[in-house]
């Protein structure tokens, strides 16, 4: 085979004529893209025969999902924005579940479709389908192209959109024809305008003194970060914030690592599995900091009860958002570090210590059944294994996790010290997500530490793309925490549904045999003596290691608020298994 | 409550579907949709009627701002405005009936636009509740409405404005609808 040559990393400055395909590339180049993730396909072929003239590494994946997952896992780990590409019909359809992700999580990211030629558009031609339409819903904005002087001002654009005010998936779908056009690439002119601010953003004076005022008055605050603090990086100015006037910091799931772990002032994760203080500071609070968060139903529990003695300071870079759920007293519109930089000089010093020590003396009863302080019992819980995951990988890894249990086990007790080590699907919360995000994130953070920690369930969604982690000899870590059940919906249906485990257990593969096959060293645990020496061995192997960890079965996540209650009405842990009666609203 | 949104949006394929879809997805009926050309090149005008509640409207114009292609929003809540509805109906009518109908159509100051031995055609402008008497008084008459065709509504504030300002305006009408709930949250 010829071998490629691969020009410099210099982009064409200087006008030229190429083809549509080539301009595809050329404008990725100036955008900066190294790494684009895909699938080849008839209608994107002129496309993936031009990339050998550019300096981008396209990794090619099993599945289109995963080329989405993969490019939002970078754009999650590195704060850059992540490519995918597909061909037509199936190609493209196989990409909305990555799109869809992205877009309830706010995620960078653009996804290149080709399409039959813009001369049969719309007459069902062979692998056609109507992308544009598909994604409209779940997309920030997608543009079909149908010639080639257009492509480049439209994927100038889609970057410029997918990265401004709250971010967000675009699709740009190509047709044949214009891939295979000529036309003029000129980078500079192909510039978009200026990005319009959404016009509703805004605060003054007033709204800072007022916010300033609140915080003043408070006796029990709560600063509610979110996935904003990351998207903003006001990682700095909500310390600032939490430590001048001392407030505790309760966070949402995607909020993990914005302010950290270790902080005194940091309480943990908030809402449907947050622990019992954290949800009921903020039922108990006077005052909540709502930052960069947009109060989903999972932080909430029913909203008539939520949070009632409370005032309301949001601030949020997406007015859609501010009175949606929760009527609030203080809107401040606008970027999370700008808010905050013009409102902490109007914050003084505050002595917060009476509602730390109420909060500190809350933790007690329920600090008491946590699962750390189960002694062995010669039972593994997944639990342990995140403990114990954190502890050894000294908390500095970026983690990709699957959906379910172990994912919520994970945010209790793997401490996420810093920003965008925790890559996680919290919206749509997609199974399938975690093993092609943390190859993403490997490529976006090449000298980090990774780990996929799936659930047995999950894995199997994804888990051809184990092969192409060996095809693009990236290192990562794979800890399966098997229950041998679905097990998350395992729980629901043993709290909600008599215990009628219908369609939830799961027979699974030998995992470490699978990992075999594709060349990948693997290990299975047992035990919790086992976990210490075999997630050492992961982390000393040069190439990528997969752990079998047979966990509990039928443990449940604790706490838990039952869908539809207040975010008070927790099920604790308990001490003998407690009969439940099943809500309206559950799933 | 009804809300009136007017919105200036780019005059492109799929615009009309995107605005479409965002009230679908909000699962708000469209009562009533037009649209055609502005007075700004390149742009289209459209007004749009829907049933919700009061509070909704802060959340859909942020939202139809959200859209790419939108350029500016609206929210005629309660300002003074004009706004019309075209009808054209057409009537059966014989020859002993006909001068019946002409005077109806002089009533309510329509126009008759086509005329044949069997029937007629009028058209009437005017605001929703003007046009629903003519049908209601044609349909008790004893000429059969055999077509009736409504434009939707269109709507324009009252003043000296051009849309260049409806920007500035609609946010201050949107802040007068929301000023309890965010204080302070207007812009300078
Ligand atoms: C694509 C998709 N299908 C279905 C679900 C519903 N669901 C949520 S958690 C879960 C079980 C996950 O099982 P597993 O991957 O084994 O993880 P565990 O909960 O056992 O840790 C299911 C089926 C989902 N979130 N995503
Ligand atoms: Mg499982």
């Amino acid at each position: 085979m010829a071998k490629q040559t691969k020009q410099d990393n210099t982009h064409l400055t200087t006008p030229t004529q190429l083809t549509g395909a080539e301009i595809v590339w050329a404008t990725l180049v100036g955008e900066g893209v190294t790494t684009v993730f895909g699938y080849p396909g008839g209608a994107i072929l002129p496309v993936y025969d031009a990339l050998r003239k550019f300096p981008i590494h396209h990794v090619l994946v099993r599945h289109e999902q995963g080329a989405a997952h993969m490019a939002d896992g970078f754009a999650r780990a590195s704060g850059k924005v992540g490519v995918a590409m597909a061909t037509s019909g199936p190609g493209a359809t196989n990409l909305v579940t990555g799109i869809a992700t992205a877009m309830l999580d706010s995620i960078p990211m653009v996804c290149i479709t080709g399409n039959v030629s813009s001369k049969v558009l719309g007459t069902d031609a062979f692998q056609e389908v109507d992308i544009t339409g598909i994604t409209l819903p779940v997309t920030k904005h997608n543009f079909l192209v149908s010639r080639a002087e257009d492509i480049a001002p439209a994927l100038r654009q889609a970057f410029q959109i997918a990265q401004s005010g709250r971010p967000g998936p675009v699709l740009v779908d190509i047709t044949k024809d214009a891939q295979q056009a000529k036309a003029l690439f000129d980078f500079e002119a192909a510039k978009p305008k200026p990005y319009r601010p959404h016009p509703m953003l805004g605060f003054n004076d007033a709204g800072l003194e007022k916010a300033a005022e609140l915080i003043r008055n408070s006796k029990r605050p709560v600063i509610l970060a979110g996935h904003g603090v990351m998207e903003s990086g006001a990682m700095e100015q909500v310390r600032s914030l939490a430590e001048r006037a001392q407030i505790p910091v309760a966070l949402t799931l995607l909020g993990l690592g914005g302010f950290p772990a270790s902080h005194p002032l940091n309480l943990g994760m908030m809402g449907m599995h947050g622990e019992a203080w954290v949800n009921d500071s903020i039922q108990n609070a006077d005052l909540l900091i709502a930052c960069g968060m947009r109060f989903d139903d999972r932080v909430t529990g029913t909203l008539s009860s939520y949070a009632l003695n409370a005032k309301k300071i949001h601030i949020e870079i997406d007015p859609a958002e501010v009175n949606k759920n929760v009527k609030v007293d203080v809107g401040l519109i606008g970027d999370l570090r700008n808010v905050l930089e013009e409102l902490l000089p109007r914050v003084g010093g505050r002595d917060g210590s009476a509602w730390l020590k109420t909060i500190d003396a809350s933790k007690g009863e329920s600090a008491v059944r946590d699962i750390k302080n189960i002694p062995d019992s010669g039972h593994l819980y997944a639990a342990h294994v995140m403990h114990d995951l954190w502890k050894l990988t000294g908390g500095d890894a970026v983690v990709a996790t699957d959906v379910g249990q172990h994912q919520m086990w994970e945010a209790q007790y793997f401490h996420h010290e810093k920003p965008r080590t925790l890559v996680t699907s919290g919206g749509l919360g997609t199974m399938g997500f975690a093993l092609p995000a943390a190859i993403g994130a490997k490529f976006g953070c090449p000298d980090k530490e990774v780990w996929v920690i799936a659930g047995d369930g999950g894995f199997q969604m994804t888990a051809a793309e184990l092969a192409t982690i060996v095809q693009e000899k990236i290192k990562i870590n794979i800890a399966i925490i098997n229950n041998g059940y679905l097990g998350m919906v395992r729980q629901w249906q043993e709290f909600f549904y008599e215990g009628n485990y219908q369609s939830t257990p799961l027979v699974s593969p030998d995992f470490v045999k699978l990992a075999d096959a594709h060349g990948i060293a693997g290990a299975t645990v047992r035990t919790r003596k086992e976990l210490d020496e075999a997630v050492e061995k992961a982390r000393a192997t040069d190439g990528p290691f997969l752990l079998n960890i047979l966990v509990e079965k039928a443990d449940s996540v604790y706490p838990m608020i039952p869908a539809g209650s207040a975010l008070h009405e927790m099920i604790l842990r308990p001490r003998k298994k407690n009969p439940l009666i099943e809500t309206a609203e559950d799933e | 409550m009804v809300h009136t949104f007017v919105a200036y949006v780019e005059d492109i394929p799929g615009v009309l579907t995107r605005v479409a879809s965002l009230f679908r997805r909000l699962n708000i009926n469209i009562q009533s949709l037009t649209v055609g050309g502005s007075e700004r090149p390149g742009l289209s005008r459209l007004t749009l009627v829907c049933e919700s509640s009061g509070e909704a409207s802060h959340r859909i114009r942020a939202s139809l701002f959200k859209l790419e292609n939108v350029v500016d929003v609206d929210d005629i809540a309660q300002a003074p405005s004009v706004t019309r509805e075209l009808a054209l109906i057409k009537v059966a009518v014989t020859a002993q009936t006909r001068s019946q109908v002409f005077e109806l159509v002089e009533v309510f100051r329509a126009r008759i636009v086509d005329l044949t031995s069997e029937s007629l055609m009028i058209e009437m402008t005017g605001v929703e509740s003007k046009i629903e008497g003519l049908i209601e008084i044609l349909k008790a008459s004893d000429c059969r409405i055999l077509e009736l065709c409504r434009s939707g509504k269109m709507t324009m504030r009252r003043g000296h404005h051009t849309s260049g300002v409806l920007r500035a305006l609609g946010a201050k009408s949107n802040e007068e609808v929301v000023a309890g709930a965010i204080a302070g949250g207007e812009s300078d």
